[in-house]
């Protein structure tokens, strides 16, 4: 038993002893540091010289959003392209998987594109080894590198503490400011107090080949020796010792797993996710996986403190993300070791703890342990089945995705954050009777209304997805969506729109969601659920650098003090947590009354 | 966003080469170095046992299928899982009549994660002892040897679970049938 629980303890340490390094590292690269990834250069200058970019050029803050968003737009179709044509895959669909029905390959392309991997398919029978690749990993690197850019950004703009708005063309060196030799000329929106913040193809590019593509070589090999295929043969035929032969999925899975737990992206690559004997071999690999998920998370918040050069912030952000992380963990461990109530009154032993839909190498604590790590992150992928989770731990893994701020997905998961932060700055400024400043700029009244309507559209998004879903559920009783009946039942469809608008991508899998409705419903609720929440932030952040500096004073609202801390955590209870009672109250609470 | 169309076009086909072809194939490469070549450890998989002189695997929602993968996914209080969960034990108590209810361990009434486990608990393989010391004639003591023999201990003796891997397991036993 006790090894079950050192075995999180030490997962969660070396976690955050190896994000610290890693974040000082990240904020290096996005400072233009020296770092020991600079041999990368040559091959980052040469992307931009064919693609035409100069990555010294500084954009504003809707430019940013413009490149984002078009670049977005673009590996759409790619995807839709890929999925809708694995007919004419050829050796690289051995197992002759068919082309994905149109509603499928949108609700895919869509949920891969904003880095939720909801999988509506199950990999070893809805996919080619193209698509894994060419859709699936090539979305994995480049949906992460881009909320790692967004995040960037609001890094950038929440530097900007010189008092006027842009630095003169003397202060950036141009010695002649009229032109001539030595001139750069001003870029657009320069000198009408627009801030400048970095490049997005550039904080974009480097978050791929810098951050992702270095630590995702190390853990595929790992993987690649622990027994996970990276092959191009097809389905393997062994004859099992009773002699009966058995088929055997295979792939090129390593590469594409190590992407998958690091960007929190979380589509698995077998249909069962890191539960499968070959996606997650042993113990080891579950260590890795595991800490693969929440690593770059942490470490952004301690890239906040390298960048900004107020380490004590970040801190206070880090403390905050790991109580509420805490506050959910521990109850779910207990009640997974604990075991299942209703089986324990058949006279059933429950030393192993819960054990339906977990595996014997991992065990209850680790599995308990991943179920929320996957979920205040972002990344949504499984090693236990969370349908079977009892209903306590069940309500922790929807809660830490109604949050979606603790730690969070890369980059996307500070930019909620970020949203809580300004509130917590705005209505503590109100307290004190002062004007609310956050890092000497003023925030008024047209932040705040972008901030509360980025904090408010989450609880929006999965309410009413789940009151429509039950609506057709009431008036069609024999749909057959639902794998459970009852106030589980309920948990199932909540947890399918909760997981959609948080863009995690797990499931209480016996939903039967590969039908029109959920395919098209949560693909529009995956898409407002990205953008929005990456389009309000950067905006915010935009807004703030362009205004004038306030240096601090003795009136100034100290943000890296524990009372802040604790101002941000109450607004995340009251806006997140609290929105959600009632549906909770008709799922998961009553569950748990009802078998306990 | 029309000045932002080309660019982003290259720089995606750019990207497309690093992550879709260069990246997979050095892993690839890196992986024929492997034990395995890279084509996955497929002794991993989990196999059904459904013969009595065997030590039994876990219950499976996909019945072994290496083709697909799938646990149940039951609520705890799904009134059908709680009726296929007492047909469970009552399989196991005819086939193992000396064993009392409370000695079966939950792992072996359940359904694993990904259907399959290929492990069992160490107590999973201890409860089927009397069954096979009984059908393949050998001392109980003998086996209950040769499962703590094949009883893999926790990552550094420190880390996670204590396990049993069935298909290892039954290969001793066959091997320890033929002595």
């Amino acid at each position: 038993m006790n090894t079950e629980i050192f075995g999180i303890i030490f997962m969660f340490l070396a976690t955050v002893l190896l994000a610290i390094p890693l974040g000082k590292y990240i904020a290096n690269v996005y400072a233009e540091n020296k770092t020991w990834s600079d041999f990368l250069q040559p091959l980052e200058n040469l992307f931009f010289k064919i693609s035409g970019i100069d990555p010294k050029q500084e954009m504003t803050w809707q430019e940013h959003l413009k490149a984002l968003l078009t670049i977005n737009f673009l590996w759409f179709f790619w995807a839709m392209l890929l999925l809708m044509t694995q007919d004419f895959h050829g050796f690289l669909n051995p197992d002759g998987n068919p082309s994905m029905t149109p509603d499928l390959a949108f609700n895919t392309a869509i949920s891969f594109l904003v880095n939720c991997n909801l999988q509506h398919y199950s990999g070893e029978t809805g996919l080619s080894y193209l698509s894994q690749l060419a859709c699936m990993t090539f979305l994995q690197f480049v949906t992460a590198g881009t909320g790692m850019a967004a995040c960037a950004v609001v890094f950038n703009a929440m530097r900007s503490t010189s008092p006027t708005p842009n630095p003169s063309p003397v202060e950036r060196g141009n010695t002649n400011p009229k032109g001539g030799e030595g001139f750069t000329p001003l870029s657009k929106g320069e000198g009408q107090g627009v801030r400048l913040l970095g490049n997005f193809y550039n904080c974009f590019l480097k978050s791929c080949t810098r951050i992702l593509l270095p630590i995702s070589i190390v853990i595929a090999i790992l993987l690649a020796f622990n027994g996970t295929p990276m092959n191009f043969e097809g389905k393997a035929e062994i004859t099992t010792l009773e002699g009966v032969a058995q088929q055997i999925s295979r792939g090129p899975a390593a590469a594409m797993i190590a992407i998958k737990q690091l960007g929190t992206n979380g589509g698995g690559y077998f249909g069962v996710n890191s539960a499968h004997p070959l996606e997650n071999p042993n113990y080891l690999t579950n260590i890795v996986e595991c800490m693969a998920i929440f690593l770059i998370p942490i470490a952004l918040v301690f890239a906040l403190g390298y960048y900004l050069e107020k380490k004590k912030f970040a801190w206070v952000i880090f403390g905050v993300m790991t109580i509420g992380f805490l506050i959910l963990l521990l109850p779910t461990v207990y009640f997974e070791m604990q075991g299942s109530p209703t089986l324990a009154k058949m006279g059933i032993n429950q030393d192993l703890g819960s054990m339906e839909g977990k595996e014997i190498r991992l065990g209850s604590a680790a599995s308990a342990y991943w179920a929320i790590n996957t979920t205040v992150t972002s990344n949504g992928s499984v090693n236990a089945m969370h349908d079977s989770l009892t209903p306590i731990s069940g309500m922790m893994t929807m809660l830490g995705m109604m949050i979606n701020a603790l730690y969070g997905g890369v980059g996307v998961g500070f930019l909620n954050f970020y949203i809580f932060i300004i509130i917590a700055v705005f209505i503590s400024g109100l307290m004190v009777g002062r004007t609310p400043e956050f890092l000497g700029k003023k925030i008024e009244a047209k932040e705040m209304k972008i901030a509360i309507i980025i904090a408010l559209l989450h609880p929006f998004l999965i309410l009413a997805g789940t009151a429509l879903a039950c609506w057709v559920f009431v008036n069609n009783p024999d749909i057959g969506w639902l794998n459970n009946p009852s106030f589980h039942g309920f948990a199932e469809m909540l947890y399918e729109f909760t997981s959609a608008s948080a863009n995690n991508g797990s499931g209480f899998e016996g939903l039967g969601d590969n039908t029109p409705f959920w395919n098209i419903s949560t693909g529009i609720v995956l898409i407002l659920a990205r953008y929005l929440p990456i389009i309000g932030p950067v905006a915010i952040a935009g807004i703030l650098a362009s205004k004038k500096y306030i240096p601090e004073s003795a009136g100034t609202l100290k943000t890296d003090t524990s009372t802040f801390g604790i101002m941000v955590f109450a607004v995340i209870v009251i806006i997140a947590a609290l929105a959600f009672f009632p549906a909770l109250v008709l799922s998961s609470i009553t569950e748990f009354v009802m078998t306990y | 966003m029309k000045t932002h169309i080309f660019p982003a076009l290259k720089l995606t086909f750019l990207c497309i080469l690093l992550f879709v072809i260069l990246y997979p194939a050095l892993i690839w490469s890196v992986a024929q170095l492997s034990e395995n070549q890279g084509k996955g450890d497929l002794q991993n998989l989990g196999q059904a046992f459904t013969q009595a002189k065997y030590f039994q695997s876990r219950p499976s929602a996909v019945s072994y299928n290496g083709g697909g993968s799938g646990g149940s996914n039951k609520g705890i209080a799904n009134p059908d899982y709680l009726k296929e969960v007492q047909a469970r034990i009552d399989t196991f108590l005819v086939y193992n009549p000396d064993v009392q209810k409370a000695e079966i361990p939950s792992d072996l009434v359940t359904a694993s994660g990904s259907g399959l486990d290929p492990h069992i608990s160490v107590q999973g393989a201890l409860v089927q002892v009397k069954r096979i010391a009984k059908i393949r004639k050998i001392e109980e003591n003998k086996l209950i040897e040769l499962v703590n023999q094949q009883a893999e201990k926790p990552l550094l003796g420190l880390l996670g679970t204590s396990k049993i891997h069935v298909l290892k397991l039954n290969l001793a036993l066959d091997k320890f049938g033929e002595k």
